[in-house]
């Protein structure tokens, strides 16, 4: 039987108790140092494999024609592969006996929202999770800034590839010019947040000097013949002006990193997405100092905020969004992850049905600015309905439907409020029983 | 969300009632409803490019800012300044009826940071801070709106599709409801899931009306895509013939920075489908309702370097419906002009969305203009009646 505490570490900074899994043995930030075994579970998941094979695709069509029947093959495993791969990083919120290291990547995923839009763009994400995110969730910020920013994930998803310095080479030559969204998003939402210090004026020039930033073979390429001449002033600073070069936008993307505002809103949005909606001025402000104390260190952020009461409360103001919940659920019943790994197109199809009806799609947020994190947003009517059949399904269904009482006592120990160990037993059967358990603020709530 | 408790808690001392006499599942009658006027309000978020809706073609500036947006292939004229889009175009008998109508050149006091979900906050709390942020606690027009009618009741306003609406957000009581959402349990389960959210008004509040809600829908009739505009104005529609006079969802798509000729008119034509399967839907009440479309903001007057335009501010509403005052584009225009434009940018808003959205709650269900100027849009100066209500 859990203790009180780690089935409160559980619900906060992981996805909630195991019962058959063999607990991580070390704190919260030991999970997030060494090798994650998990990394090998899935091969040819990086940025140059997959990109390479898009390439062939190309190719593929430009030498035999959108209609030939061995393009299209590939094209539906190309479909296909995206959707395993999916499921892929859903099976390792399941199975990962390092909780937060999951938790993180997908906070920082949401940070750095991307939300693909073709076959090619699913073909692409988890490629983006594993080499632009998951890598840098422990280091510095500014690392996993400048692999987010610059990864074709992100530059195609917010229009980078084709945004054109008017008076560069290829500008001049083709009449085209700037495309300012990345530029926005990445001062707005990645770095200074929308109260920061910037202007338009700030967009603009930032735009000029993301221009060249694109995609090629192998991945992510700089294009010097399609950048803006001449220097840029951000900030109030100036950045390049000799040869186009990346390193101009990367030296821009570090003195954002390690800008204050930039310190602040990233304190303030693991405050909220860990804590709670309330504000918490004095934690975010010794975050912040924390973080450009260490030189710009998510460490730094992360020990500030787990060593503060609040982690460690019992009041849990936030309710887990779909996919976490739905991960939350398979834990609780001891799902097998190969069988999320080798699930059939149709269930595939069908689990991400039932995650759109309780308000999320997965892995295609709306927008840039990911998913919402007020507990309202997950909780509407049509959203509960749909969480709550789901879940007597996946109760009934999905395992041998164990023994209500004691699955209560195993994912929540003795912090079962009366009325759900109540409920739990007074079902009339066992897998209602266990539905209710499932539905329940204590495993929704966190 | 502040969804009506209602008979929730007293139903968990009910264990083991038959769902015939479950309080959930019976109707709260009183006297009178609002009056039959129905308002939909239909949130397009993306920020919809004004200009490339309601296409100036009479102002020269506008072919010379978007070469490549601005030809006029397909378009419908509408009053020989202003052309259609003709991704709308299924909507010009509506428009020779008088039951369609755009306002140009509006947009809500948001500036210059140009953020869509700050934008898209601020035009659903209604909110006179044109910089900040909504605060925790905020709470939408439409439900401040609703406190206004004397006789609203839960189903008087309903919020159409899974997402919360901020809109529609606040203290008094509204519906909540997707049409393909179902809910089936036995009695004994209902009344246990009862017990356990007692404690927690969120979940409480929520599973009683998917309860009542599921009980009187038949999530059948809703096989489909989800988000798919049609099939949520059609379950919208069905909810005015009944109870409902107030019915709101969104619509996506709007964002615009690349190959805006192909994406607009995807988006135009879920709007288009969404404002005709209401007049199908509403039958008779058509004639006494108004849709309203409303975005965050405008785009830039210029196109962008991929054949798109990026955030602006100046932007334009969708009008439609019996109710309508139509065949005319409404609004103040400003010009093209380098002048003209807001920081040579953007379309110069000369008119406060809020007003007309105001105006329109005002001819509609009687409210007072004072009213509305003081807390439905705290700070608006409500003026003359915009008059797009007949």
């Amino acid at each position: 039987m859990p203790t009180r505490s780690q089935v409160i570490q559980a619900a906060r900074f992981e996805y909630g108790i195991r019962p058959d899994e063999t607990r991580f043995n070390g704190s919260l930030l030991e999970q997030l140092t060494g090798e994650d075994p998990l990394d090998a579970l899935l091969p040819d998941a990086d940025t140059a494999t997959r990109f390479a094979q898009l390439q062939r695709v190309r190719e593929m069509r430009r030498s035999m024609g959108g209609g030939a029947a061995a393009f299209k093959k590939t094209m539906k495993e190309l479909r296909s592969q995206g959707a395993r791969d999916a499921m892929h990083i859903f099976a390792r919120m399941v199975q990962n006996p390092r909780g937060f290291r999951e938790r993180l990547t997908a906070f920082w995923l949401d940070h750095f929202t991307v939300s693909p839009k073709d076959p090619q763009e699913d073909y692409m994400l988890i490629a983006y999770v594993n080499d632009a995110i998951r890598p840098h969730i422990a280091g510095r910020f500014s690392a996993l800034l400048k692999a987010a920013v610059t990864h074709p994930s992100m530059v195609f998803y917010l229009n980078q590839n084709n945004s054109i310095g008017p008076n560069s080479p290829r500008g001049r030559r083709q009449g085209k010019g700037l495309n300012e969204n990345l530029a926005r998003e990445v001062m707005e939402l990645h770095t200074l947040g929308v109260g920061g210090p910037y202007t338009q004026d700030d967009v603009r020039q930032f735009a000029e000097l993301l221009t060249g930033l694109g995609i090629g073979p192998g991945g992510m390429r700089f294009e010097p013949n399609r950048a803006e001449p001449g220097a840029e002033t951000i900030l109030g600073h100036s950045y390049g002006g000799g040869e186009p070069r990346l390193e101009d936008i990367y030296a821009f993307l570090d003195d954002l990193a390690m800008h204050p505002a930039t310190a602040a809103h990233l304190a303030r949005k693991l405050v909220v997405h860990f804590i709670g909606p309330a504000a918490r001025p004095a934690l975010v402000a010794r975050m912040a100092d924390a973080y450009l104390a260490s030189g710009g260190n998510l460490m730094a952020l992360y020990e500030v905020l787990l060593s503060d009461p609040a982690a460690t409360a019992s009041d849990f103001p936030k309710v887990r969004p779909p996919m976490e919940y739905a991960a939350t659920v398979l834990r609780a019943l001891n799902f097998d992850a190969e069988s999320i790994l080798n699930a059939s197109m149709r269930d595939t199809r069908k689990f991400g049905k039932a995650l759109s009806a309780m308000g999320q799609r997965p892995f295609k947020p709306g927008g840039p600015d990911g998913w919402p994190e007020e507990a309202e947003s997950w909780v509407t009517p049509p959203q509960l309905a749909a969480r709550i059949a789901w879940a007597g399904e996946a109760a009934r269904d999905y395992v041998d439907t164990p023994d209500p009482r004691a699955l209560l006592q195993a994912v929540l120990g003795d912090t079962a409020p009366e009325a759900l160990s109540f409920a739990v037993s007074g079902a009339e059967t066992k897998w209602e029983g266990v539905a209710l358990l499932l539905v329940s603020p204590s495993l929704m709530r966190r | 969300m502040t969804l009506s408790r209602r008979k929730f808690l007293i139903q968990s001392t009910l264990l083991g009632c038959s769902a015939a006499a479950s309080p959930l599942l019976t109707p709260v009658t009183l006297a009178a409803a609002p009056g039959d006027n129905r308002l939909v309000v239909i949130i397009l978020r993306g920020a919809m490019d004004g200009l490339g809706v309601v296409r100036p073609y009479g102002d020269a500036n506008f072919t010379s800012y978007r070469p490549s947006l601005a030809n006029r292939e397909g378009t419908q004229d509408l009053d020989g300044f202003f052309a259609l889009n003709g991704a709308l175009g299924d909507l010009m008998p509506l428009w020779r009826a008088k039951e369609l109508a755009f306002v140009h050149a509006v947009s809500t006091p948001y500036r210059d940071k140009r953020s869509h979900f700050d934008g898209q906050d601020l035009l659903e709390t209604g909110s006179n801070d044109s910089a900040a942020a909504p605060k925790a606690g905020a709470t939408g027009w439409l439900n401040r709106a609703l406190g206004l009618l004397p006789d609203a009741r839960q189903e008087t306003a309903f919020s159409v599709g899974p997402a919360r609406m901020l809109l529609l957000d606040g203290p008094q009581p509204y519906s909540s409801w997707s049409p393909n959402a179902d809910l089936e349990m036995s009695p004994q389960t209902e009344a246990l899931l009862a017990k356990i959210y007692a404690d927690d008004p969120l979940f409480a509040d929520s599973a009683e009306m998917a309860m009542a809600l599921s009980a009187k829908t038949d999530a059948t009739m809703a096989r489909g895509r989800e988000g798919n505009a049609k099939i949520l104005a059609a379950f919208a529609a069905a909810r005015l013939n009944e109870e409902t006079r107030i019915a709101s969802f969104s619509i996506g798509g709007w964002d615009t920075h690349n190959n805006q000729s192909r994406n607009l008119a995807r988006a135009l034509g879920q709007l288009s489908q969404a404002i005709l399967a209401l007049k199908s839907g509403l039958g008779a009440n058509w004639q006494r309702t108004t849709v309203m479309a409303v975005t965050e903001f405008g785009r830039t007057a210029r196109e962008n370097g991929t054949k798109g335009t990026d955030h602006g501010t100046g932007g334009a509403m969708v009008l439609a419906g019996g109710a309508l005052n139509g065949g005319q584009v409404f609004g103040q225009w400003p010009g093209l002009g380098e002048f003209d434009l807001y920081q040579n940018r953007d379309l110069q808003p000369t008119d406060d969305v809020r007003r007309y959205m105001g105006w329109a709650l005002r001819d509609l269900f009687g409210m007072e203009a004072s009213a509305i100027g003081s807390t439905v849009f705290p700070g608006v100066d409500m003026g003359e009646n915009v008059g797009i209500i007949a």
